[in-house]
């Protein structure tokens, strides 16, 4: 028996009013794999994680959690399906502590039993914010902000974990840093679902990659697979 | 006076500078007088104007730069020291007394006074829940007012409702207004939710002014006089009613109607105080506080933004709605003249003073906006300038309020 994709997408065609992104998108990720999508600027990448949250919604086309069809419930009731998303940009809450961001990543969890065991594990992952934890967090650096987001999104203890271009505004450095933490986050157990620009880290970091453009697949295979593949290459690795 | 030369000078132009333009800006208005149908040129008015300006900017020149610019407050600071709950208990419970016991000795001018002032307390705690917490811009709390005003008195008139039904009666009708108004505008933010908040409550003014047949249009309508386990504050009990100073064997005084509104309005505002506080540190006002911050982080990490939303509209219009109550009882009358724009605006104008989400600045700011009018009573033309002052200068100096709401950027660690 073939076992059933954590995350699947259905021919999902995705729209703002009459503009069309999305076109039939067929998409899945196993338990515990790394699958990356990468693409370039106005593929749709962002709008595949929205329509994830219907915000907005597919017009056509199903979306599967789990084997639970998550198509269209409202975008609040999705993160209580065991799916956290860190949105692009970070958007930690720059006025509150540390902490109290940490503590909000638990807005969706009914049961807030295993809230100090996280925590301890989130600290373990990035020692940072535990030296930082009583700080504001928009005082935080940029990757130490990433590094919040990624913690913040992880309270909830997600069984998937959606980035949206985690590597953004980051120094190389700071970026390596965290692919290396998601490479654990991985192994203790947590599928991940990155959305990527930056190809070459997301490539070399997932063990399956998409390739979007225009709004629709054009490529799918292993990371390395399409880290040698030459249109993948001189596209978005910048290689001649 | 230690002051070098250019200074001196480029305090001279600006001076001169800033006189040409209040010449520029009062000369029409105060220059000009109106005689029948024609009118004749004053001058000594403007120069009189621009003389003032010129000297007082010429001052303001000369004072030390340090006292203009905006005081940098030092982030570091440790955080003030923390009192324990029983300590704070116990502070709140001799403050109560000690404001209760005014009950005793004040006079009837000052007890109406004092309630006037707990009003807009209450006031301004409810909106500072909708704009300090929810950073919601409400330009139309006063509707929220004006029903729990109009709830009180229609309520008695077409379905007997007596003040101690009404006060919570009042309050969720205000509340379901509350939710009304929150609906169109989940989607708002900013500038324009104001605009649309600001004609809501244009719009409950304008159908309390204008349904004439329900709610007795600009005349106005009578609001009871609360009673006390059915003792009247009168002299003389109407029909089948008992004086409350012949009960307890009193002297009959016309202060005792206020004492008593005094007293119960005190009890509210000790209640809502304690609310607010503890909702602050609750799931529900951590909520608010991350929605002001990122809605949309908070509906991906799961957060039912319409509820969030909804609950800080309608918990704050219950307040206001129970300040309507109160205002409704202590003037035993109200008419739609008491609900314009003004009061909206001098509501905002306490929770921004006083500190956007602090509480105590709250309750210092409504103070000082309506005892200072009343203890300026000679001055009254003058109020509004003196409030219009007060704003700009605090605004200059703390831009956050008279009490910063905020946490230390930098803290030590524990541990």
């Amino acid at each position: 028996m073939k076992p059933t994709p954590i995350l699947e997408l259905k021919d999902v065609s995705v729209a703002y009013g009459p503009t069309k992104v999305l076109h039939a998108v067929n998409l899945h990720v196993m338990p515990g794999e790394i699958v990356t999508l990468i693409g370039s600027n106005g593929a749709g990448k962002t709008t595949l994680l929205k329509s994830l949250y219907s915000a907005p919604a597919p017009y056509s086309g199903s979306i599967f959690l789990n084997d639970f069809d998550i198509t269209s419930i409202p975008t609040h009731e999705v993160s209580k399906r065991g799916m956290s998303l860190v949105p692009e940009g970070r958007r930690i809450f720059p006025a509150m502590s540390v902490v109290e961001n940490l503590a909000m990543g638990l807005v969706a969890c009914a049961d807030k039993s295993h809230e100090q065991a996280t925590l301890k594990k989130i600290y373990e992952l990035f020692p940072r914010l535990y030296e930082r934890r009583e700080q504001r967090a928009g005082t935080l650096s940029g990757g130490e902000q990433q590094m919040l987001a990624i913690g913040r999104s992880m309270m909830a203890k997600p069984r998937l974990l959606l980035l949206d271009e985690p590597s953004l505004g980051l120094a190389p450095l700071i970026v390596k840093a965290i692919f290396t933490t998601l490479k654990q986050i991985a192994a203790d157990g947590t599928t991940i679902f990155i959305v990527e620009q930056n190809a070459n880290q997301a490539l070399k970091l997932a063990d399956r990659a998409y390739v979007l453009a225009n709004g629709v697949i054009t490529l799918t295979g292993s990371g390395a697979e399409l880290l040698s593949h030459d249109e993948v290459r001189k596209a978005y690795l910048g290689a001649h | 006076m230690n002051m070098s030369r250019p200074r001196l000078s480029k305090t001279l132009v600006l001076s001169a500078f800033a006189a040409v333009v209040a010449l520029i800006l009062t000369g029409p208005l105060s220059g000009l007088v109106l005689e029948g149908y024609d009118f004749k040129t004053r001058f000594s008015a403007p120069l009189q104007i621009a003389a003032f300006v010129l000297i007082v900017r010429f001052i303001a020149g000369l004072l030390p730069e340090s006292w203009l610019a905006p005081r940098q407050k030092n982030e570091a600071a440790p955080r003030a020291t923390r009192f324990k709950t029983w300590q704070l208990v116990l502070g709140g419970l001799l403050v109560y007394i000690a404001l209760a016991s005014l009950v005793l000795i004040a006079s009837k001018y000052w007890l109406s006074v004092g309630i006037l002032a707990l009003i807009y307390i209450l006031l301004g705690l409810g909106l500072n829940i909708v704009v300090g917490f929810a950073g919601l811009l409400d330009l139309g709390f006063v509707g929220f007012y004006a029903v729990g005003a109009y709830g009180y008195a229609l309520g008695h008139q077409y379905l007997g409702l007596g003040f101690w039904a009404a006060i919570p009666l009042a309050a969720m009708l205000a509340g379901l207004f509350g939710m009304i108004l929150g609906f169109p505008v989940l989607r708002m933010h900013g500038d324009y939710l104001a605009i649309v908040t600001l004609g809501f409550g244009e719009i409950i003014r304008l159908v309390l002014n204008n349904w004439i047949a329900f709610t007795g249009g600009p005349n106005g309508i009578d609001a009871p006089a609360p009673t006390f386990f059915g003792w009247e504050f009168k002299a003389n009990a109407t029909q089948g009613g008992v004086p409350f100073h012949e009960v307890w064997g009193l002297d009959y005084s016309s202060g005792m109607l206020d004492g008593f509104i005094f007293l119960v309005l005190l009890t509210v505002v000790a209640l809502v105080i304690y609310a607010v506080t503890r909702l602050r540190g609750m799931p529900i006002g951590r909520a608010w506080e991350a929605l002001r911050e990122d809605e949309i982080a908070c509906r991906s990490l799961g957060l039912n933004h319409v509820f969030t939303k909804l609950s800080a509209f309608a918990m704050g219009a219950s307040i206001g709605g129970l300040a309507g109550v109160f205002f409704a009882a202590s003037q035993g009358f109200v008419s739609p003249v008491s609900f314009s724009f003004f009061e909206s605006a001098l509501v905002l104008a306490i929770v921004v003073l006083g500190g956007l989400g602090s509480v105590t600045g709250v309750i210092l700011a409504a103070l000082f906006l309506t005892l200072m009018p009343e203890a300026l009573r000679e001055f009254s033309d003058y109020r509004i300038l003196i409030f219009g002052f007060a704003m700009v200068l605090i605004m200059i100096w703390r831009p956050r309020g008279m009490i910063q709401q905020r946490r230390p950027f930098f803290t030590r660690a524990k541990g």
